[in-house]
């Protein structure tokens, strides 16, 4: 039943763990789903996607939908009793297995409730990276909600087994973040974790635009939580890219092989995978199944030299260092941040994020800033001088990575051109 | 970069009104990337856009659309929930005859299962949508229909199915 146990042996043992995301609304699909994440030839942890009713808390749509059979994008853990979650987990779920919750809610105490209750202990999220992305909630409710959050599933701890929290501070929008800012956000967030009282953490970071870039805030990432969160069990799990992903079968699965290079690259112990299908729709079970055999196929790679004092560290020491600055209690001092513009997310439309940063795409595919606004970066970093910002800039640069996937496997049949068809 | 082109809390008027598009989620989506990439290509057709932003609850972009009372509202959504929701919400605007009745498109990535049956989109525009967008289908039409807005082309209301408009 231990989260961090079962990763910390499979990575002992040289495997990358891989996990998808999946939810379904029918226990039996949901069921089946697991079984068959469990079941895939790859070290994998189960998860349990809730959908997007429940995140925002709006219980009736969940019982209009569950009555009339309309689908739902998740399974909605707070309507079904908690009995029905456990025979949906009896005999699935345990030491080799273990699920973990996936949500995305600003006010999750019912989200914990029901979790606690169906008897899982690990989920993902923080008081930042499912606020501003995913809903209206004002930040320092967000920050309020997730204190009593950490204190219920605290409370619900086994003995032998320690509740496990992942920040999703890594994963910041999905794309388009520059990666120190998102170092950050998933450092900043595991220590809001660590004071509440969590010994057993993963530290999220989203697959960017660029590989050696990626690798070395993936270093800057594994420094700040080596110097910051001492007695802690932790470990960095990488997302496979979350913006538009290749439309090309082969394209993704280039995509999907690079976040595992990026994975293994960097001794992170876990992967979060991405399907084909996901261009277009939300991924069947057996594609789920297909990447995440795929994805534990990339372990055995060596780990790549990285030099530990990059840029995107420098960047992410001085952004976690001024909001430490800006008062005692940490979640205090991230709204404080967040008001001062010293944590400001590049395109955030919440109205707690500033909004006068903005970051830029350079052609090597390295992700940076065009504007500080008030971040504390100006000894920092060299801002990039970019033109205005325009629809089709915009998503040309949202859609750089799946072009260049798309490209580089449409061009695969033609290497006598002299395209790198690798 | 279209900032000062996005006056959230104006005071519009019957005059300006013409000028002004909606944009926005509905409850219980919260991607954004498809708003800001709508709210910089409305700005540059010359609207004023107003960006709701994530999960607008019912009652928000009702009052949105009655109070602002635009040239459009383009609901977007990505979550696989826009079929249920906006079935829901445009029942919501349309309520009242007398209200307002500008156009109110809805487009994205609708259902769970890829592209919306006919009948689904069907659907839809008898509730009271003018068009429905799919994003496995061709952008030419949203983009045709915008351009015809703003240069006060269009006939009103405009019907628009997927690209076979």
């Amino acid at each position: 039943m231990s989260f961090e146990r079962f990763v910390a042996s499979r990575h002992a043992a040289g495997e990358l763990v891989v996990q998808p995301r999946m939810g379904f609304a029918d226990p039996a699909a949901m069921r089946a789903g697991l079984a068959a994440t469990r079941d895939a030839a790859a070290a994998t942890v189960g998860t349990i996607t809730l959908d997007s009713y429940t995140r925002v808390g709006d219980t009736d749509s969940v019982s209009r939908a569950l009555r009339a059979g309309n689908p739902l994008n998740g399974y909605p853990i707070v309507n079904h009793p908690p009995e029905v979650t456990r025979a949906m987990l009896d005999g699935i779920e345990g030491p080799d297995f273990p699920v973990q919750v996936r949500h995305g809610s600003a006010r999750p105490a019912d989200i914990f409730r029901a979790m606690i209750a169906a008897g899982l202990h690990a989920t993902e999220g923080g008081p930042v990276s499912y606020c501003l992305p995913y809903s209206r909630t004002p930040l320092d409710e967000s920050v309020r909600n997730w204190s009593e959050c950490c204190e219920l599933l605290l409370a619900a701890e086994q003995p032998g087994s320690r509740p496990h929290l992942e920040t999703f501070g890594g994963c910041m929008l999905g794309q388009l973040c520059p990666p120190s800012e998102l170092v950050a956000l998933s450092v900043l967030e595991a220590l809001f974790f660590h004071r509440a009282g969590f010994r057993s953490l993963s530290v999220s970071y989203a697959q960017q635009t660029n590989l050696a870039q990626d690798q070395e805030a993936v270093a800057a990432l594994r420094r700040l939580c080596a110097e910051l969160l001492p007695g802690t069990t932790w470990h960095v799990v990488v997302y496979a890219y979350m913006g538009l992903f290749p439309r090309t079968a082969a394209g993704a699965r280039g995509l999907l092989r690079s976040a595992a290079e990026l994975a293994v690259t960097t001794g992170s112990e876990r992967l979060i995978v991405k399907t084909v299908a996901e261009a277009h729709r939300i991924p069947t079970v057996a594609e789920n199944v297909a990447a995440l055999a795929q994805a534990a196929s990339a372990a055995g790679t060596a780990v790549a030299p990285v030099d530990a004092d990059n840029q995107v560290y420098r960047e992410a020491h001085a952004l976690v260092d001024a909001v430490l600055n800006s008062h005692a209690d940490l979640g205090r001092a991230i709204v404080i941040a967040f008001k001062r513009g010293l944590l400001d997310i590049p395109f955030c439309l919440h109205p707690d994020n500033a909004g006068q940063a903005r970051s830029h795409l350079a052609p090597d595919g390295r992700l940076g800033w065009s504007e500080l606004g008030s971040l504390p970066l100006r000894r920092v970093v060299e801002r990039a001088r970019a033109g205005p910002i325009t629809s089709s800039t915009l998503m040309s640069a949202l859609s750089y990575v799946q072009n260049t996937h798309d490209a580089r496997a449409l061009a695969r049949p033609m290497p006598a051109i002299g395209t790198d068809a690798r | 970069m279209n900032d000062d082109a996005a006056p959230v809390g104006a005071v519009v008027d019957a005059g300006a009104a013409k000028r002004t598009v909606i944009v926005s989620s509905m409850a219980s989506d919260s991607h954004t990337w498809n708003l800001v990439y709508l709210e910089l290509l409305l700005g540059e057709l010359g609207f004023d856009v107003v960006n709701l932003g994530a999960c607008v609850p019912d009652e928000l972009l009702r009052s949105e659309y009655l109070s602002r009372r635009p040239a459009l509202l383009v609901l977007s959504s990505v979550n696989g929930h826009g079929y249920q929701d906006g079935l829901r919400v445009i029942r919501r605007l349309r309520e009242f005859p007398q209200a307002h009745r500008a156009p109110v498109v809805i487009g994205g990535k609708l259902g769970i299962g890829g592209a919306l049956t006919e009948d689904e989109v069907g659907q839809l525009l008898l509730a009271g949508f003018d068009a429905v967008f799919d994003d496995q289908r061709d952008p030419a039409p949203f983009h045709r229909l915008a351009a015809e807005l703003s240069t006060g082309s269009a006939q009103l209301p405009v019907r628009v199915e997927g690209a076979e408009a």
